[in-house]
């Protein structure tokens, strides 16, 4: 009994943790708002990429769609778009409150909107591919997305897209972006381990193990993919139109489609975490952030020859990830599934 | 689309459009012949090929700064490469041999990424191009241009790739290459050192792309971040050509430097990556497509 308390109290301790972060050091209240983008960039790769067993280089898609989604409403609903794309003017456009959030909400319904039709059109499309072919088909999706954005001139082409900025009054822009991206990340955990636990997750985890197989059983399963790719579209959605604004600039390579960050970062964080685990993401979200914000800078330049370097140490000698390992080395406390076949973290060994 | 009413106009600008893409088509084919051997032999599909091809670009134009003609750059490019394919081999690539493909496609997304920012930091993020001077030549009354360097170009892709076939097809070590893809496990009953030949089927793979590179930096431009789309086009030319089919990569990377040519100079020379990785995605689909009718998928 005392365990369970204390579990509990541990939990509630968690929550008020992250309810208060923000406040106790509001110098790091951008970065804190980051972390939380992270984790969901992690959450929705891990949806296709470990529980499916899809490797996506190219969900970076629907985080891009979105912010771009999300700001030409918002310019658009107050203002044309083609003041903003020009930056010296496009940045001293100042609205009221009210203004700003109906921007801003008809903007991320946008994002959703957007994401959701490219997911299902795209989707049903591509997911036909399997193994390699995906793989690549989903790098090229993405390369050729940030090509397009970056020619296209009506959304600013190379040069970008200012965001509108943030009013006075609704607290300082890192406060406000923490608490959207931390509640965005608790309504994702919340809704995939509803999913994982329910006839989806078994249905997407059969996918992964033997899709020949979950086919002959009647998985309709180019519909589960497809279900599963909208879900990961829409959250990243989401995520891509706040993330747009908080930084206030977007640029169609470095920001929105960058294939060579982001990108890569949530395929990096969801395996370094534990791939095909509901925590493991989460995890690997953190360690990989904060490892970033406090050691980074010191490689001057060299971080992404690091990351690089990381990459393959993780998936060559750690690809069962930290959740994984812990699983491995102390079943009883990480809940090993009791057949190891049956064991997420060790089904893509199978 | 303006462009277009210039073609109809001057259809003889087409052909000059077609030349140019057909010639440096060749220089594509030499990446897509490697990247189908490794695939064929090791089942490995290398992302890092595109930084390869920029690498050997890179060994050549640091050869030119020290006065050394670019056209000495392709062995020596060749050679380079045939070395850091070699190590990285040694490093990283002989642990996944074996392993699932989500594990190599991951692992080589890496080595893709760390040749990437390598080369950022080594070499910068400007776009270098070496001169090998040989000027251009007029045809059909000098109503077409073509750069000499790009004929040249297309001669050395043709032999070193003919090369590469007699190799294969007659020497002792192209024997065994292509019984270990035939069958590696009888290939190692039957006496061959298949590590070895791993090796050399990568190290060989990056020669080629060193090549290649070599003769990107003399007839285009190179630089960092644009190595990723030479992966995607020589795997779209092996997934149309089949593997093992060295005439169908020679014709499909021909008709692919030709298709990109004319639609860079119809939709914009912004939109040519575009339009590789959209062509990238149709002939996947269409592919796709084709064999679904028949319960089947590619693999």
């Amino acid at each position: 009994m005392s365990g369970r308390w204390s579990r509990l109290a541990l939990r509630v301790a968690l929550v008020i943790l992250a309810l208060v972060a923000p406040l106790l050091a509001p110098a790091f209240q951008t970065q804190m708002a980051v972390l939380w983008v992270m984790v969901l960039l992690s959450l929705t790769w891990d949806i296709m990429g470990g529980q499916m067993g899809y490797n996506s280089f190219g969900n970076i898609v629907y985080f891009g769609l979105g912010m771009y989604a999300t700001a030409v409403v918002e310019r658009n609903l107050y203002f044309g778009v083609e003041e903003y794309t020009d930056v010296a003017g496009g940045a001293a456009a100042q609205l009221s409150i009210g203004q700003y959030l109906t921007g801003f909400g008809l903007g991320l319904g946008a994002a959703v909107l957007v994401c959701l039709v490219v997911a299902v059109v795209i989707g049903y499309a591509i997911l036909g591919l399997r193994g390699h072919y995906f793989a690549i088909c989903t790098l090229g999706l993405a390369l050729g997305a940030g090509e397009v954005a970056n020619g296209w001139d009506y959304i600013g082409a190379g040069s970008g897209l200012v965001t509108p900025l943030l009013p006075e009054g609704l607290g300082a822009r890192g406060i406000f972006y923490y608490y959207y991206f931390l509640i965005l990340a608790a309504l994702c955990f919340a809704t995939l381990r509803h999913l994982y636990a329910g006839r989806f997750g078994l249905a997407i985890n059969a996918i992964r193990d033997d899709e020949e197989k979950a086919e002959a059983m009647g998985l309709r399963t180019t519909r589960y993919k497809t279900v599963a790719w909208s879900i990961s579209a829409v959250f990243l959605g989401l995520t891509g139109g706040a993330y747009g604004n908080l930084i206030g600039f977007i640029d169609p390579l470095d920001v929105a489609f960058s294939g060579g960050t982001l990108g890569v970062w949530m395929v990096l964080m969801a395996i370094l975490g534990g791939k095909g685990t509901l925590w493991g993401p989460v995890i690997g979200a953190f360690i990989f952030h904060i490892t970033q914000e406090l050691f980074w800078t010191y490689l001057l330049g060299w971080q992404r020859v690091a990351l690089g370097l990381l990459i393959i140490l993780i998936v060559v000698f750690f690809p069962q990830g930290i959740l994984g390992w812990l699983r491995e080395r102390w079943p009883r406390f990480f809940g090993a599934a009791p057949d190891p076949a049956n064991d997420p973290a060790r089904g893509e060994s199978a | 689309m303006d462009n277009l009413q210039i073609l109809i106009q001057a259809p003889i600008f087409s052909v000059q459009l077609l030349l140019d893409g057909l010639l440096v088509g060749a220089i594509f084919a030499l990446a897509a012949y490697g990247m189908a051997l490794v695939w064929g032999v090791m089942n490995i599909i290398n992302i890092a090929q595109g930084e390869f091809v920029i690498l050997g670009g890179y060994v050549t134009y640091l050869l030119a700064g020290h006065g050394i003609n670019p056209l000495f750059g392709v062995p020596l490019s060749a050679l380079a490469l045939f070395v850091v394919g070699w190590v990285i081999y040694r490093l990283v690539i002989f642990r996944i041999v074996e392993r699932d493909l989500f594990t190599s496609l991951l692992a080589t997304f890496g080595v893709s990424i760390l040749l990437q920012q390598l080369m950022n930091q080594l070499f910068g993020a400007d776009i270098q191009n070496a001169d090998a001077g040989l000027g251009t030549t007029g045809f059909a009354g000098g109503d077409i241009a073509i750069a000499n360097i790009k004929i040249v170009a297309f001669g050395i892709a043709i032999v070193v790739g003919a090369v590469l076939v007699l190799f294969l097809k007659r020497s002792r070590l192209g024997q065994a290459i292509r019984a270990t893809a035939q069958n590696a496990r009888a290939a190692r009953i039957l006496g061959v050192d298949t590590d070895r030949v791993y090796a050399t089927t990568f190290a060989l793979n990056a020669a080629l792309c060193g090549a290649a590179g070599a003769l990107v930096v003399m007839t285009w431009v190179i630089q960092p971040f644009i190595g990723l789309i030479y992966t995607v086009r020589a795997f779209m030319i092996v997934i149309v050509a089949g593997l093992g089919n060295v005439a169908g990569v020679v014709v499909t990377a021909l008709g692919l430097g030709a298709a990109e040519n004319f639609a860079g100079f119809v939709l914009g020379s912004q939109f040519q990556a575009a339009f590789v990785f959209v062509l990238l995605i149709a002939i996947l689909l269409w592919r796709n497509w084709r064999l679904s009718r028949q319960r089947r998928y590619l693999q």
